[in-house]
């Protein structure tokens, strides 16, 4: 295949006059076109919307109108993010067909900075899963191996990166969702600081946790991309108005002189040799490089995916009781209210969303609350505990992103404990708020990518950025997946 | 037994900020269904609420009036029920840690004044409203359901009292206290009838001297303070007459029926309903800072409880305190002004109070358009004191004023109604009509005192009305006596 280009390659031919928004658009479509029968990274493709975009990016250009490093840029958005007038289902059943009003904020922004959206991507049905398996309309395959499951939720963004279908995505993260499918795929993900990116009108599955952030090709546009969705915003009353990092400003200052930490938690039982010896192999590097390597103990860890269970499923089960049939998207039939609510949601929903909907009632309910939900929350400000007195000692922590590569499509889905382990040492930094970024560091033996996790403390962005970059230069990682393409 | 009513009441108020409690959309009561909303009201997938200031700024004004503390952390919590007009079927309200807890409000019944403790006062968002079509309006056996969201996400602000009210009397006079006191703040309208102002009653009964609750029963749908009294005591009746028979109180919901005076049980209540409460991860905590609650405590309007007192020192009695206390701004200032150029503060309040109102129910004009100031009332009453006009000339001459004819003198003098009380003239006149009524003048002096009355009556017409009549009768006596 031939190599797509970066979000930063991509700009420069652009403003070099070598290619235009159109024809990058027209060359991921076509790798769409010759893709998509394989992994399904795509719901929905708009042609038409996008083209006029890419031209009017052209002209611009043209005209002398820059947006910025996304001007003209193919980017493809996680079908849980609204866009007016274009068909956003969050992969549930009960969405389909919906057409929102109203932009998300994210898009707002995506189209003012002049990018080009290709599409909207698969996920697991409201974005609840780790294998792109629990999607309304059929599940996305991983490019590096199609019997395999990209990750998820955001595995759909993550697989349409990864072979080019897009430059970049967007894509949400509430237990690792968009870090997790990145390391699966080979791409860079990365979550934000809670409260950077606005979450209106990202369809939420649990607002405390849910941040919106980019999968990319490269630390650098990762970087690039995240300086455009990010900012202060009024419709979002969880918002940071403060003063925001500069995310670029270390890429290439080196990691010299900084302190790590390796967490002893997220290790050892459970993870693939190979992951672990990647891992081992890049921290050896970072030390030879001038950082301070100090394994760090955070025990909290230990019971951070309980506590995520209960405080994922009890957000959820509010925030999806609008999807009633009442007002938009699936009805069922019904003699009464009630009865058309219930038809309504018992034919809507999947397996996976009504397994947790059940589970945060549960867990909400009177008798059950403080023992549940109240627990939780305590466990929750023991992380963040934790990660302040961590950070006493060192500037960022590092570990696997998953404990293993990408497994077999099928092979999880029976057993959701199993599957729920897949996020073990991404949850922390949704339950804390904090920064973290998934990097490719290079394939197990069955050529399959495996992820580098670096986090950093709340607006630790630009330490985050500089630590990033610097795996990826020691990594040197080539994204070729080994997907035969089929000519369309 | 003798037995003990023990009433709470639970107000709903309807803020009247400009836009809605979590969005942009204009609040007003009858715009055209489904027009003043948008995807955070409809529920639409991502859409997000954002708190609106003023609305929080007014619960601080209605928990300060009421005596109350204001939380200075306030926290939203998710309230968690499917129903077809709450689009998120969770409702955004608050639960153990409201903006305002612990006040009171004093309540006059029959010239006694009871305290009455104030829970709480909390902000949450009002449901969209639904219509039952076919049925005669009623849920079961309707056709349809039409939904309008207009009103879904309008600031609401609950208010619940403590179980201290022990009448209906009571309930009502807490219920009409707690309206004077929102509509003086100027937070909301309070319309009964719009349901910007709603209420429930949580009614139970004791044994006189116990200190225990009882089981309680909540009484729904009344749209009037009479309804809620007459609702509060059909309640009390009826639970008193239940036990009294040997059976029992359970705890349910009953729907008060205004036609048939009775309450039907609409629904049992298993222990409390379980809304599984929990904190809105969408808003962060509310910071209420001491300067910010200073200020709006400086904002504060006289309240009517002080007003009252206020005109009670003037002099007035409890039932035309209580009046004007409750009247329209504007007529309050055009009393408390001719009251402080000198008038008599009871003449003044009467007159506002009686004719004023009299005259603008019948030309259907507001208050706000009358063309009378304070001194031209105190003109009015010091004329009629003066003995310059009589009492009923003066209604004349108060509807010229408020016709614009001119000042009270000015009115007097065109509609010639200035009263003839030089002695002279009337002597005059007195020795005319007896002269022309010798028989009546015979009977007077036979015993007959009803002449008297007779004898003014023509002298009066002889004037049209214009003698002052105390001083007709002395002449007349003096003449027949002579």
């Amino acid at each position: 295949m031939s190599p797509m280009p970066s979000v930063v390659e991509a700009g420069r031919w652009l403003r070099d006059g070598e290619t235009t928004a159109v024809r990058l658009l027209e060359g991921a479509l076509q790798r769409a076109a010759n893709c998509e029968a394989q992994i399904h990274a795509f719901l929905t493709i708009d042609r038409e919307r996008a083209l006029e975009t890419a031209a009017r990016a052209d002209a611009d250009l043209a005209d002398g109108i820059d947006r910025g490093p996304l001007h003209g840029i193919p980017i493809a958005l996680k079908d849980n993010m609204c866009t007016r007038g274009v068909e956003t289902t969050a992969a549930s059943q009960i969405l389909a067909g919906y057409r929102p009003p109203y932009d998300a904020t994210v898009v707002s922004r995506l189209g003012e900075g002049g990018a080009v959206v290709v599409g909207k991507t698969n996920l697991d049905e409201f974005a609840m899963g780790s294998s792109t398996e629990n999607s309304a309309y059929g599940p996305t395959f991983n490019p590096w191996d199609i019997t395999r499951v990209p990750g998820g939720s955001s595995g759909g963004s993550a697989a349409a990166v990864a072979v080019g279908s897009s430059v970049a995505a967007l894509g949400s993260d509430t237990g690792g969702s968009i870090r997790q499918p990145a390391a699966l795929c080979g791409v860079v993900g990365m979550k934000p600081t809670y409260g950077t990116v606005s979450r209106y009108g990202l369809i939420a599955f649990a607002s405390s946790l849910d941040q919106i952030g980019p999968l990319t090709r490269t630390v650098e546009d990762s970087a690039l991309t995240l300086e455009v969705i990010w900012g202060h915003d009024p419709l979002d009353a969880t918002s940071y108005s403060g003063d925001y990092p500069d995310p670029k400003a270390g890429l290439d200052r080196g990691v010299a002189g900084l302190r790590v930490g390796v967490v002893k938690e997220l290790s050892g039982e459970g993870y693939e040799p190979a992951v672990e010896s990647a891992m081992g192999e890049m921290v050896s590097r970072l030390e030879g490089a001038g950082v301070e390597v100090v394994e760090v103990s955070l025990p909290s860890f230990e019971i951070a995916l309980s506590a995520y269970y209960l405080i994922a499923p009890a957000e959820c089960s509010a925030n999806l009781a609008r999807f009633d049939g009442i007002r938009y998207g699936h009805r069922g039939q019904g003699s009464t209210t009630e009865g058309l609510m219930s038809r309504t949601r018992a034919e809507g929903f999947g397996p996976e969303v009504t397994r947790r909907i059940l589970l945060g009632t549960y867990a909400l309910s009177a008798g059950y609350y403080e023992a549940f939900y109240g627990q939780a929350q305590r466990v929750r400000a023991a992380i963040q505990e934790d990660f302040t007195r961590a950070y006493q000692q060192v500037d960022v922590l590092v570990s696997p992103t998953s404990p293993t590569v990408a497994f077999a499509a099928g092979e999880r889905t029976a057993n959701p404990l199993a599957m729920y382990l897949s996020d073990i040492c991404t949850i922390p930094s949704n339950l804390a708020g904090h920064p973290a970024i998934s990097v490719p560091v290079g394939l197990d033996s069955q050529g399959l990518p495996i992820g580098f996790q670096v986090m950093a403390p709340p607006l630790g962005e630009e330490v985050m950025y500089q630590v990033a970059a610097e795996v990826e230069r020691f990594a040197g990682f080539e994204l070729a997946p080994t997907l035969q393409e089929v000519a369309s | 037994m003798r037995w003990e009513p023990v009433i709470g009441i639970e107000v709903h108020v309807e803020l009247l900020t400009d836009s809605k409690m979590f969005c942009g959309c204009a609040v007003g009561f009858g715009a055209e269904p489904n027009t003043n909303v948008c995807p955070t009201c409809l529920g639409l997938p991502g859409a997000l609420p954002v708190t609106n200031r003023a609305a929080i700024e007014s619960i601080m004004a209605i928990g300060l009036a009421l005596n109350c503390e204001v939380s200075p952390r306030s926290v939203f919590h998710r309230k968690n029920y499917f129903y077809a007009d709450l689009p998120k079927n969770y409702q955004i309200s608050q639960f153990d840690n409201p903006v305002c807890t612990g006040g009171y409000l004093d309540v006059e019944v029959e010239g006694a004044s009871h305290r009455v403790g104030i829970e709480r006062a909390h902000m949450e968002e009002d449901t969209g409203k639904s219509t039952h079509v076919g049925a005669g309006g009623r849920i079961h056996a309707a056709e349809s359901t039409l939904l309008d969201f207009n009103r879904s996400g309008v600031p609401l602000v609950e208010i619940v009292s403590r179980p201290e009210i022990r009448s209906a009397e009571e309930a009502r006079a807490y219920a009409q206290e707690l309206r004077s006191v929102v509509v003086e703040l100027g937070v909301s309208d309070a319309r009964l009838e719009e349901g910007s102002m709603r209420f429930d009653a949580n009614v139970s009964i004791r044994p006189q001297g116990s200190t225990d609750l009882g089981t309680k029963v909540e009484v729904k749908n009344m749209n009037s303070f009479r309804s809620l009294e007459r609702a509060v005591e059909h309640e009390i009746a009826r639970q008193i007459g239940l036990v009294d028979s040997g059976g029992k109180v359970v705890m349910e919901t009953r729907h008060w029926d205004e036609e048939a005076g009775v309450t039907h049980s609409m629904r049992t209540k298993e222990g409390s309903s379980d809304y599984r409460y929990f904190v809105e991860p969408d808003l962060v905590p509310m910071v209420l800072d001491r300067e910010w609650v200073r200020q709006i405590q400086e904002t504060l309007p006289e309240l009517p409880a002080s007003r009252r007192e206020r005109y009670r020192r003037d002099g007035l009695g409890d039932a035309l305190a209580g009046v004007l206390a409750a009247a329209d701004p504007a007529l309050r200032h055009i009393y408390e002004d001719a009251v402080t150029v000198g008038a008599d503060p009871k003449a003044a309040a009467n007159w506002v109070t009686g004719d004023v109102i009299g005259w603008l129910r019948r030309r259907e004009l507001d208050p706000i358009e009358l063309q009378l100031d304070g001194a031209a009332l105190a003109e009015l009453v010091g004329m009629v004191g003066e003995g310059r006009i009589s009492s009923s000339a003066a209604k004349d001459v108060l509807d010229g004023v408020l016709s614009g004819e001119g000042r009270p003198a000015e009115v007097a003098e065109t509609r010639d109604l200035i009263q003839i009380s030089d002695r002279a003239s009337l002597e005059t006149l007195v020795a005319e009509v007896l002269a022309a009524n010798p028989k009546a003048v015979e009977g007077y002096r036979g015993g007959d005192e009803k002449v008297v009355g007779f004898l003014v009556g023509q002298v009066m017409r002889a004037t049209q009305g214009k003698a002052d009549p105390r001083m007709v009768d002395e002449l007349l006596r003096e003449q027949l006596l002579a």
